[in-house]
């Protein structure tokens, strides 16, 4: 299943900051995958992190499928909101803190209501999804960065969401571990959001493409078409890869 | 410091159990009510790194090395209630899991370790920081005076547990002669570690200092530098001082201090209690006068302890308001 | 021991393994004593500690059965020797001090010959002294024993079902799952200051190493709000699915020793006390 999301003027700043999100615009069909680009403290994570409510919109309006997120949501919009979009943080130890990986799997199912058979039915759905069903026993901090990458996706997609955002998948994945998430992630239906700096990973899993900058989206167009605008991508301090060049 | 099963009479641990699980509740729901959902990993994230802190060395001397107790540190960072909850959870992991102190012997090794650092640490916190300046390096030394006389308190703390509960005839003399005097000199390392690492928290983070909540901007601002080699030294200086002082209540020689003891008076209250033929009947002194001595300084370091601890709850929830400025 | 770990040493995210905390934690088998669940196993270890500690000091009858009992364990657990001495290090320094009682203590004086001299000890110490040294040693075996044939994730499990509140048994769990990466982060900021030619030997130069603990605190905190918001993230409202305990249970387990053999240092804990009681 998967739903679109809009977002309309998002304003936003930390308390007792300067403002991070100025106005951001984004409108994103239900299945799309979209890559979310720009340069560090452009407002990426703060704007992902609205998704889910963790964030509490301060500005603007924000639609997930039909659901208004708005201020004062109560406790039980707010567990339904993050079934629906589920969150990849960029450090997989950060939500890999059970002892076990079937236990941070099950945990999402769990806070859901889910019991006995069904739970144990999620936990190896979502594990064999993305092709950790052997890993099932081990404990987190034992496993390799890919491994670990793996897992925490597997966390979030055990809850079964509509929209999956995913910050900085690829941070400390070696080339086979990127290609491998990168081949997980276009098989996966709900609707996708990826922040990332990886541009080659943005142009294998995402046709379209977004640059946040300054706390707004600044361009909006195919990915290939946003990579190959060297000059557009050198203003918000985004450049190809040493020696990479588009074919 | 994890003291082992068998050191003390049952009844010490089940009494010392009692009220460390007592004040374990507490703490559960103080934390609780000041964390809300929070609670369970900040405590957790906490507790390790206060095991990771235990376990981490610092130099001592030409090479060899100490560990930290770390229970007037969190009680500082985190706040008394959260700093006894985490380092009893540490006390009672290593116990049940690393063979690291004796599983009866919980309940003193939680109320010296744990409460007694945490609350007697942040009462001594408070009170050094009222003569000290209002800014961060007042802060920073009174961590360090607090760290560094919580641990031969929480050494006092034991010989008197000792002094109830010895299950052999070691006196309670001695026991407090060596405890207090060694412990004085782990303490200086303790300090010392306890106020840089405050230091280098309240530079990064002032916030996550609990003890500095009350300073504004500019006065976080107002440091100046601590200076490690002469808090050592003369922090070395003080503790051979009066560890001369106390030992001179070893066993060996009584006689200052029961000199000082009949001058004052003492003599004739301890003889006037009857605790010499009930509670201490068993354990064997040489002499009436050495008893009194030590009853009198198991007494009043009892009560000191018992004081400072009181107050360290009693003000625990406190929440400290910045000071008026005109 | 190396051959077990060596399958996942490769695997290994922690630099390395030999030092990981959990490395001096279970040990896989598939002896009667692993086989035991948790929870009988944790009141049988605690009922033996308490039976240890109760022992009257001259009851050597019942100490020795006691350390018939622990031995018996830790060879039916199949734990090498070495290992076992090795994880009782911590009882060391008190039993120096065990060694010392009977030389410090007061009382009637006894002649012990050793070698070239005689010793004037304390008869009273030197039953004292026994009696600590044996309770200091038999209480830490309890601890190494639940210890090696028991996986963290079910000491927690029998924790839960032993009551223990569920904050507690989830800041345990929190707390063992992440002290290993702390303990890394620790070491890897003291190989920087290593490579940078820091070699602190005296108390005043350990300001660097005493800044990396606060620094550390920081990321700590940090990090714990960022779980916190992974919680929320997953649907986290504040009260713990299942009590805080295991949530997943694999699937086929295999056959339960019965938990009455757990009752085994029930039953010394009731004699120990009954020694207690009539002397």
């Amino acid at each position: 299943m998967s739903v679109g999301l809009r977002a309309e003027g998002l304003e936003f700043h930390y308390p007792g900051g300067p403002p991070v999100l100025t106005g951001l615009d984004l409108e994103v069909a239900a299945g799309e995958r979209v890559a979310v680009l720009g340069p560090n403290g452009s407002g990426k994570t703060t704007f992902a992190l609205h998704l889910n409510g963790l964030l509490e919109l301060q500005g603007g309006r924000l639609h997930v499928g039909a659901t208004d997120v708005h201020r004062d949501l109560d406790r039980a919009a707010l567990v339904e909101l993050r079934r629906r979009v589920g969150m990849v943080f960029q450090d997989a130890d950060d939500q890999l803190f059970m002892q076990t990986v079937a236990d941070d799997v099950a945990f999402g199912p769990a806070n859901l209501g889910l019991t006995g058979d069904a739970r144990t039915a999620r936990v190896e759905r979502a594990l064999g999804a993305v092709h950790a069903g052997h890993l099932a026993m081990r404990t987190p901090h034992h496993l390799s960065g890919g491994e670990q990458r793996r897992v925490a996706l597997a966390t979030v997609l055990a809850m079964e969401p509509d929209v999956l955002v995913l910050d900085e998948p690829t941070a400390n994945l070696d080339p086979f571990g990127r290609r491998q998430l990168a081949e997980l992630l276009t098989g996966l239906t709900p609707t996708q959001l990826v922040v990332t700096h990886d541009l080659p990973f943005a142009l294998a899993t995402c046709p379209r493409s977004v640059i946040v900058a300054d706390g707004r989206v600044v361009a909006d167009a195919a990915t290939i078409d946003l990579l190959a605008d060297t000059a557009l991508l050198g203003r918000y301090r985004l450049e190809l890869p040493y020696g990479m060049r588009l074919v | 410091m994890h003291a082992p099963d068998g050191f003390l009479e049952p009844w010490v641990a089940v009494a010392t159990g009692i009220i460390a699980a007592i004040v374990l509740a507490f703490a559960l729901r103080a934390s609780e009510r000041e964390l809300g959902d929070r609670q369970v990993p900040l405590a957790g994230l906490a507790a390790a790194f206060i095991f990771a802190a235990q376990m981490f060395n610092f130099p001592v001397a030409a090479g060899t090395t100490g560990h930290l107790l770390g229970g007037c540190l969190a009680a500082i960072l985190l706040g008394p209630w959260m700093g006894m909850l985490v380092v009893t959870v540490v006390v009672a992991v290593q116990a049940l899991i690393f063979a690291d102190g004796g599983l009866t012997a919980l309940g003193y090794n939680v109320l010296n370790m744990a409460v007694v650092t945490a609350f007697g640490g942040w009462a001594l916190f408070h009170l050094l920081r009222r003569v000290l300046p209002r800014n961060a390096t007042g802060v920073i030394a009174a961590s360090a005076l607090a760290g560094a006389l919580t641990v031969p308190i929480s050494a006092v703390a034991f010989s008197i547990e000792w002094l109830f509960g010895a299950t052999t005839n070691v006196s309670f003399a001695d026991v407090f002669a060596a405890m207090v005097s060694v412990h004085m000199l782990i303490g200086i390392g303790e300090g010392l570690i306890t106020g840089l690492a405050v230091s280098a928290v309240l530079a990064s983070r002032p916030d996550l200092v609990t003890g500095a909540r009350d300073l504004t901007p500019a006065e976080l601002g107002e440091r100046s530098p601590v200076g490690a080699k002469p808090f050592s030294i003369g922090a070395l200086a003080a503790v051979v001082f009066v560890a001369g002082i106390v030992s001179q209540f070893a066993f060996d020689h009584p006689d200052g201090l029961e000199k000082v003891a009949d001058d004052k008076g003492f003599g004739e209250v301890a003889k006037n209690h009857s605790f010499a033929n009930s509670i201490f009947a068993d354990y064997a002194t040489q002499g009436i006068a050495n008893e009194r001595v030590s009853l009198a300084v198991a007494g009043v370091s009892g009560a000191a302890i018992t004081l400072v601890v009181g107050y360290g709850i009693a003000i625990a929830g406190r929440r400290a308001r910045p000071a008026a400025h005109v | 021991m190396g051959g077990r770990h060596a399958r996942n040493a490769s695997r290994d995210r922690a630099t390395n393994r030999a030092t990981s905390l959990h490395a001096h934690l279970h040990l896989p088998g598939h002896t009667v004593v692993h086989r035991l669940g948790a929870a009988p196993k944790i009141v049988g270890v605690v009922a033996f500690a308490i039976a240890v500690a109760v022992t009257p000091q001259r009851a050597w009858l019942v100490f020795g059965a006691e350390a018939a009992i622990a031995a018996g364990t830790v060879a039916l657990a199949r734990l090498p020797l070495r290992t076992a001495l090795v994880r009782l290090a911590p009882v060391v320094p008190f039993l120096i001090v065990a060694a010392l009682m009977p030389v410090v203590g007061r009382g009637a004086r006894v002649d012990v010959d050793v070698g070239l001299f005689t010793l004037r000890l304390s008869r009273e110490g030197l039953w004292a002294g026994g009696a600590v040294a044996a309770k200091t040693v038999l209480g830490a075996t309890a601890s190494v024993v639940l210890a090696s044939t028991t996986p963290v994730p079910d000491i927690i499990g029998g924790l839960g079902r032993l009551r223990v509140p569920a904050a507690l048994i989830a800041i345990v769990a929190f707390m063992l799952r992440y002290v290993d990466l702390l303990a890394d982060q620790l070491r890897r900021m003291r190989t920087a200051m290593v490579a940078r030619c820091h070699d602190p030997r005296w108390l005043w130069q350990a300001r660097p190493i005493a800044t990396s603990l606060g620094t550390l605190f920081v990321r700590t905190y940090e990090r714990g709000e960022r779980v916190h918001q992974a919680m929320l993230a997953r649907g986290f409202t504040g009260t713990l699915p299942d009590g805080g305990r295991p949530l997943h249970q694999p699937p086929a387990r295999e056959q339960v020793a019965p938990a009455a053999l757990a009752g085994v240092p029930g039953l010394l804990a009731a004699a120990a006390l009954v020694a207690w009681w009539l002397t």
